[in-house]
């Protein structure tokens, strides 16, 4: 089958219900997209079909219907995008590993709302985990890329 | 500090820093350096100064031997060398190194010696000095029990100025510039006339003289970086998903592996049956090893589902089968035979219970799962003559050892590629994961296989912080507290460690006593006694160790104490306190949270202080009682650290400590059922979640003469904060955690 992920195509030869989680890291070696629960209970695997945040572990590979987008492609080291550029700003991160979910959450989030309320924020992200708790960052980091968003 | 010390900090005579009071044992030896290991390898022309610092013509290195499970280790290390060596970042690439002795943790015996944090006498600090000693025998590289910044703080700002004035030596013979008339800056030595020499260009020249030994650190008013905000050269990479952890190791040839051991913790595999994995899409070999089966296949996924679909036979645990059977082992052993140790006996504690006891009470803490975010995971490749294994690990030699009596191999022969890590919280301390990895390999010799946990995997063989419970009681007399007795009985999480590495740690575990007797305050009658539990399900260091338990049981007395006395609960805990550093601490952390203000109607305050890895630390929570239960509105933290790295991170460190316990406190536990754990995923044991998370004040103080570091400190006075909060705002006293057993959070 065929999928589009950061705006390459890729021919993959899998079966149908093989998360696209799983198809994304070992079949195509994009490791950004981090593996945590397999359940849809951490959000660490969240990507964008179609600029919509969803949970890549729970989404067989099979029902892909649109354009993926990772946190690669959402943006690079030398080309942040202003979500990141927002966590880099805040240093939100400390063991990193569940940040890629949370930074393609809020993504998600400001195409969908431009100003957040604190209270959707709060909604928004509250399904991804962090065991090193960055939340209070992560809040701030959330505003300052709506503002940076704004400016654009 | 005694005086030896007090010297050694204004100068460092190479070699002979921490050996203050090492009369006592083995000097010569102790003070013999080890070798500097990256002299293997090095090109001709390639110049190191000592273990930390590789500068060559194209490139600085600075080694960061110290774990990086998330407390931004890795910059901190490099910052410190930076800040004397005079380099900017962006300059220099770091490397973990490879495992050696000369990277041994000099901090690790001021903590694991049974002396109190504020204890300077003789006796603590030659028992300090000789078990640091023989942890540079045994060259200890460890990175844990908030260490490194103890460990890396003198030595690592060291390194750096020993390379840099070596540098200026090469310099001034190469330019006939005396060393006095030379400065340095940006990488570069710089000559009177503004000419800048590049530290690479030096390299060279500076391979052909031995390394300085002699150098002044600098004061504190002329550090460019220690103490100011910084940015994590790690904080890019994080926010693009372009971090290599462990998991994302990918070598060529390399196969996936999945793995199922008993799930009844150190059960036998009696039996199994694989043929419906063997039929299974990508699966290319099931292999056996100790306690269970892994599937060998071409993609992780293809390895888990094939796993899952074996059916085995299980043997009973080695420990009791229903929870109920744990704590009655814990109950039973508060008896005078399971004395551990009688930690503290102050005045005439008898004496003054017999005159009535205010307080008798009993407090429990559950097992509780560490469950860091990137699963357990080591990518092995076994060769006849060589093993090479990349995962991320906090005690590298030790790692190389356990490999080594899988494979057969000596450990010299065992290769670390260490990684930054996706959490830890102690979880990366234990070797299991990295056996069944090496047992895999080493039936496939010549193919690299990465093993994975399921999350499943990982919530079952966690080995998770132990359960403990207390018995305490107390008195009180004029609005004052008078007494206190606390009984803590909790298997030996050294123990059980320890024991899993093949070592027998003899004597009392200080971590079964650990946030209960080691406080500073001056109670008048007070007794602490820790009873050793034979041991239950394995268990292993969590955040913060005993004193996430400790903290818990002894401060939750307190508070019931202060309030049966009628007294202000922050007040009086400053009323008691006798050490000045720590008293600092509980009066910042009241005018911070503005102690003592109105609050409205169904809101709560509790406090609580513990002091921990030398780091005396105060937090005050505030909590509204809602409708549809209680929300955890603000926090404040003070913390006494000595020093201050790098602000933003502490804060960063102090807030996730806090919201760490906090979510543990309020709903998480590792249960056992029929031997295995009833919890499975994150659903199970979720901590907390972002619309929970309080506001969380940081206040970090430099009035303590040690730098301690702030990994852990912050974890243990958060749940009893928690608890007396909710019985400010309630009147429910909640003696046992996780508090969601008693009362509901919205």
């Amino acid at each position: 089958m065929q999928l589009i992920v950061d705006g390459k195509s890729h021919e993959v030869d899998v079966e149908d219900d093989m998360p696209l989680l799983w198809v994304l890291r070992d079949e195509l070696g994009i490791k950004g997209v981090k593996y945590g629960c397999g359940v849809a209970a951490c959000g660490a695997c969240t990507v964008h079909i179609d600029g919509v945040a969803v949970r890549s572990c729970q989404t067989p590979v099979s029902d892909v219907d649109g354009a993926v987008t990772t946190i690669e492609g959402l943006g690079q080291p030398q080309a942040l995008h202003a979500v990141q550029e927002a966590w880099v700003e805040h240093q939100v991160a400390q063991c990193g590993y569940c940040q890629s979910g949370q930074i393609m959450q809020a993504a998600s989030l400001l195409s969908e709302i431009k100003m957040p309320s604190d209270a959707e924020i709060d909604e928004a992200m509250s399904g991804n985990l962090c065991r090193c708790g960055t939340y209070p960052r992560i809040r701030a980091a959330v505003k300052t890329a709506a503002a940076k968003m704004q400016e654009v | 500090m005694g005086k030896v010390g007090k010297i050694a900090r204004r100068t460092f005579l190479f070699g002979a820093v921490a050996v203050a009071g090492g009369v006592a044992f083995g000097v010569y030896k102790v003070r013999t350096p080890y070798e500097n290991p990256l002299k293997d390898g090095l090109a001709e022309g390639d110049a190191t100064f000592n273990p930390w610092v590789v500068i060559t013509e194209k490139q600085i290195t600075l080694i960061t031997p110290h774990g990086d499970k998330g407390q931004g280790v890795a910059h901190a290390q490099a910052a410190l060398i930076a800040e004397e060596l005079d380099v900017e970042f962006g300059q220099f690439q770091i490397d973990f190194g490879k495992p050696d002795k000369a990277y041994w943790n000099r901090a690790l015996a001021g903590d694991g010696a049974p002396f109190m944090a504020t204890d300077e006498s003789f006796t603590a600090e030659a028992t300090r000095s000789f078990m640091g000693g023989m942890i540079k025998l045994l060259g200890m590289q460890i990175t844990g029990g908030s260490t490194a910044m103890p460990d890396s703080f003198d030595k690592l700002r060291e390194a750096g100025a020993v390379a840099r004035e070596t540098l200026k030596l090469v310099a001034s013979k190469m330019s006939g510039v005396p060393v006095a008339q030379l400065k340095t800056a940006k990488g570069a030595v710089v000559l009177p006339d503004g000419i800048e020499l590049a530290y690479r260009a030096l390299a060279k020249e500076a391979a052909q003289v031995e390394p300085v030994t002699e150098v002044k650190l600098r004061e504190p008013s002329e550090w460019r970086m220690i103490g100011k905000p910084m940015q994590r050269l790690d904080m890019v990479a994080k926010s693009t998903g372009t971090l290599d952890y462990g998991i994302d190791v990918d070598v060529e040839g390399m196969v996936h592996a999945a793995v199922m051991c008993n799930p009844r913790q150190g059960g036998a595999l009696n039996g199994y049956d694989a043929s419906a994995a063997e039929g299974m899409r990508g699966v290319q070999k099931v292999v056996e090893v100790n306690g269970g089966v892994a599937v060998v296949a071409d993609n992780t996924w293809r390895a888990i589902q094939a796993v899952q679909a074996i059916d085995f036979d299980w043997g009973e645990a080695p420990y009791p089968a229903e929870q109920d059977g744990h704590w009655q082992a814990i109950e039973a052993s508060l008896n005078d035979d399971q004395l551990d140790k009688e930690w503290r006996n102050e005045g005439d504690v008898t004496a003054a219970l017999a005159g009535g006891k205010a307080i008798e009470a009993a407090y429990r803490v559950p097992y509780v799962a560490h469950a860091p975010l990137e699963p357990l995971n080591a990518t092995v490749l076994v060769e006849d003559d060589k093993v090479t294994v990349w995962t991320g690990h906090q005690i590298p030699r030790m790692l190389q050892d356990q490999v080594a009596r899988v494979t057969g191999h000596s450990s010299e022969q065992i290769d670390l590629v260490n990684h930054f890590m996706g959490g830890s919280f102690g979880h990366r301390l234990e070797f299991k994961h990295v056996e069944l990895a090496a047992e895999i390999a080493n039936q496939m010799r010549g193919t690299p296989v990465k093993l994975t946990y399921s999350r499943e995997e990982d919530f079952a063989h966690d080995f998770p912080r132990h359960i403990g419970m207390a018995r305490g009681s107390g008195a009180v007399k004029d609005g004052k507290v008078t007494a206190m007795d606390l009984q803590v009985a909790m298997p030996s999480v050294v123990g059980s460690q320890m024991g899993r590495a093949g070592m027998n740690v003899p004597g009392p575990d200080m971590q079964i006593a650990a946030g209960a007797w080691n406080n500073p305050y001056g109670l008048e009658n007070f007794r602490m006694r820790a009873y050793r539990v034979p041991e239950l399900a394995p268990v292993s260091s969590w955040r913060s160790v005993g004193a996430s338990a400790g903290g818990f049981f002894f401060d939750s007395l307190l508070d019931e104490l202060i309030h049966e006395a009628g007294a202000d609960p922050l007040e009086e805990r400053i009323r008691l306190m006798q050490h000045d550093v720590s008293r600092k601490v509980l009066e910042t952390v009241g005018e911070m949270s503005n102690w003592g203000s109105p609050l409205g109607p169904n809101k709560g305050r509790g406090v609580a202080f513990v002091e921990s890895f030398g780091v005396p630390t105060a937090e005050v929570i505030e909590v509204t009682n809602t409708a549809e239960g209680i929300t955890i509105d603000k926090v404040w933290v003070a913390a006494d650290v000595g020093t201050v790295i790098d602000p933003v991170n502490f804060e960063n460190l102090v807030q996730g400590g806090v919201i760490f316990a906090l979510g543990h406190a309020m709903n998480s536990e590792i249960t056992y059922s029929d031997g295995m754990a009833q919890q499975a995923n994150y659903w199970d044991a979720e901590g907390m979640r972002l619309k929970q998370c309080p506001e969380i004040m940081v206040r970090g103080l430099e009035n303590g003469d040690q730098v301690r570091g702030i990994g852990e400190p912050p974890v243990p006075p958060a749940a009893p904060a928690l608890a007396n909060a909710i019985f400010a705002a309630t009147g429910q006293r909640i003696r046992e955690l996780p508090l969601y057993h008693h009362i509901d959070f919205a």
